[in-house]
């Protein structure tokens, strides 16, 4: 099993969703983040005095899925979530040791 | 009993007005009848009526005005909250608690040290122009209190009335303050002072003009309407005086740089300036102090113009100077106009209001930014909003408002520096004695834990159930 992480842009977030829901992904958990890569932050003013936004705000996407379906996992994100600007942000694959689900104690690929 | 009769009048009229299209002459004679047939009811407001003696003539207008000073002075009250989100919406979230707290406390406690000793000591009578300290108000009814008497056709309304509409301002000097020193200030430090100044120094220097003190006996009069001077310029200098005691909230300067601390909510902060407004309309519509229709019609217009065309003016300084439309120098702008008319209300005109007004909106911007400059650290720029515009107001009723200039210069700036002085001392004398700053450590960690282990948003992982 791999662990597909993807830190996006919030609006992408529901065409991120309905594109893995199209290739069969059942379940993922989504969290609002703040970070910055090379987009950097921006400028913003607040009663007349100017200050450096650095972390900007980001959706990250958390899916479990079987070894097979990775690939094709993070391309439905990468083609979902791109605009092609700067600050599209990053998709990450890390292997996961074990998953179990709560309700029914079942284990590995059955459990996701 | 006779409530059931005189609905069931009512009810008969109404429904025959419904029937016929026209009331009947017929039926308003038998409902009129109905009602006055041994009617304890009519019998009630003749009784009433008889009580006002020689005045009888002057009862509806009297009645109408007493109920006019009422409203406005629950107007007033809603100011409180008002207060409370502006100043909530301007600061950090971790310390939501403690404004809304210390704005709990400042109402009450203005209005129970009012009835103590403020309104006495505020409206002394005969005294020597400078200093009367006055007991507690007792009891307010009876002969010469509760009728028209008590104030004739210029104070149309009982001697209750008064109080409570001039005891809703009083709160009002503390709570500007409170803005000022947010996030910092030790909260039991924070409630002497708060008591000190609504209890003795607002009444006594207030006694200066509304007690008939001193500053009447310039030349011309001093004139501050509804107290753009002895209220706001009051609180706004009172809170001057603390800020620079206190010093700015850690990061705010940082290395010579201003490092802006952002408030946690913009909605709370409009719905606060929304309801200032909404509030303002009885603070100085209830000042004609009657419901004198010219007067009241007049102070509506001049207070409604005065603080859109400080709004507009804000915007567009803000806008053209700041590079940006800024929402929170919108808010202030608002209020600035709001004070600045404050002293003037009844005595200028449509265009005039709108030229006090607007300076106010423009002043507030400058006067903001200012202060940053120099390091007085003002989360919700009352002392620009409510010191330095108070003075303008005062002064604009030189120019537009026919009273005498250097008297009006002369009485603002008094007023001013006798709040700043009283504050100095009384909140230097808590510096020195038990602290008036918290911890550097709770600073950071928000006053809602330090000073009262609550938190304003605990929905997160609440960790005990």
């Amino acid at each position: 099993m791999k662990l597909v992480k993807a830190v996006i842009k919030p609006f992408k977030l529901e065409e991120v969703k309905e594109a893995l829901a199209d290739i069969g992904i059942e379940g993922m958990t989504v969290t609002e983040v703040k970070g910055f890569g090379r987009q950097k932050g921006h400028t913003e003013i607040y009663r007349g005095s100017e200050y450096t936004v650095d972390f900007l705000p980001k959706v990250m996407v958390e899916i479990v899925v079987d070894d097979a379906d990775t690939e094709k996992t993070t391309e439905a994100i990468v083609k979902a979530a791109k605009t092609g600007k700067i600050g599209d942000g990053k998709v990450f694959v890390i292997p996961v040791e074990s998953a179990t689900r709560i309700r029914t104690d079942e284990t590995g690929s059955e459990a996701l | 009993m006779k409530i059931k009769k005189y609905l069931l009048a009512l009810l008969l009229s109404s429904s025959a007005f419904l029937m016929t299209g026209s009331l009947g002459a017929e039926i308003v004679m038998s409902a009129e009848a109905a009602v006055a047939s041994g009617d304890e009811l009519a019998g009630d407001y003749l009784a009433l009526l008889e009580a006002q003696g020689e005045y009888a003539y002057a009862f509806d207008f009297f009645t109408t005005s007493m109920l006019w000073t009422v409203i406005a002075a629950a107007l007033v009250f809603l100011m409180h909250l008002g207060f409370a989100t502006l100043e909530a919406g301007l600061t950090q979230s971790k310390n939501t608690v403690n404004i809304l707290f210390k704005n709990v406390f400042i109402i009450s406690i203005g209005i129970i040290s009012y009835a103590v000793i403020g309104f006495n000591t505020h409206y002394p009578g005969d005294f020597n122009g400078w200093v009367s300290f006055g007991s507690f108000i007792g009891d307010l009814s009876g002969p010469g209190m509760d009728t028209f008497d008590y104030g004739g056709v210029g104070l149309a309304m009982t001697a209750y009335g008064d109080f409570i509409f001039q005891a809703m301002f009083a709160a009002t000097a503390a709570t500007i303050v409170s803005g000022a020193v947010a996030e910092r200030v030790k909260l039991g430090s924070f409630m002497i002072f708060a008591t000190i100044l609504v209890a003795i120094g607002y009444p006594v220097v207030g006694s200066w003009h509304w007690g008939g003190g001193w500053l009447g006996g310039l030349e011309g009069g001093f004139y501050d309407f509804a107290g753009s001077s002895v209220v706001h310029a009051f609180g706004g200098f009172a809170a001057l005086a603390c800020v620079m005691l206190l010093g700015p909230r850690a990061g705010k300067y940082v290395d010579g740089k201003i490092k802006p601390i952002l408030g946690h909510s913009m909605p709370l902060a409009t719905i606060g300036v929304f309801l200032l407004f909404l509030g303002w309309f009885g603070f100085n519509g209830g000042s004609v102090l009657s419901a004198n229709p010219a007067g009241v019609g007049l102070v509506f217009t001049t207070t409604a113009l005065a603080a859109c065309a400080g709004a507009l003016a804000a915007i567009a300084i803000s806008w053209i100077f700041l590079k940006k439309p800024d929402l929170s120098m919108a808010l202030n702008g608002i209020l600035a106009g709001l004070v600045a008319i404050t002293a003037g209300a009844d005595a200028m005109g449509p265009l005039a209001s709108i030229i006090v007004g607007a300076i106010g909106g423009v002043l507030v911007v400058f006067s903001i930014i200012f202060f940053d400059k120099i390091k007085i650290d003002d989360p919700v720029g009352a002392i620009s909003v409510h010191g330095v515009v108070g003075i303008w107001g005062t002064l604009a009723v030189g120019i537009f408002g026919g009273a005498v200039f250097m008297t009006q210069l002369i009485g603002t700036l008094s007023v001013s520096l006798a709040a700043f002085i009283f504050s100095i001392i009384v909140f230097g004398i808590l510096k020195a004695t038990i602290g008036i700053r918290v911890s550097p450590e709770e600073e950071a960690e928000g006053l809602d834990i330090g000073e009262h282990g609550q938190e304003a948003y605990p929905d997160f992982a609440s960790s005990s159930r």
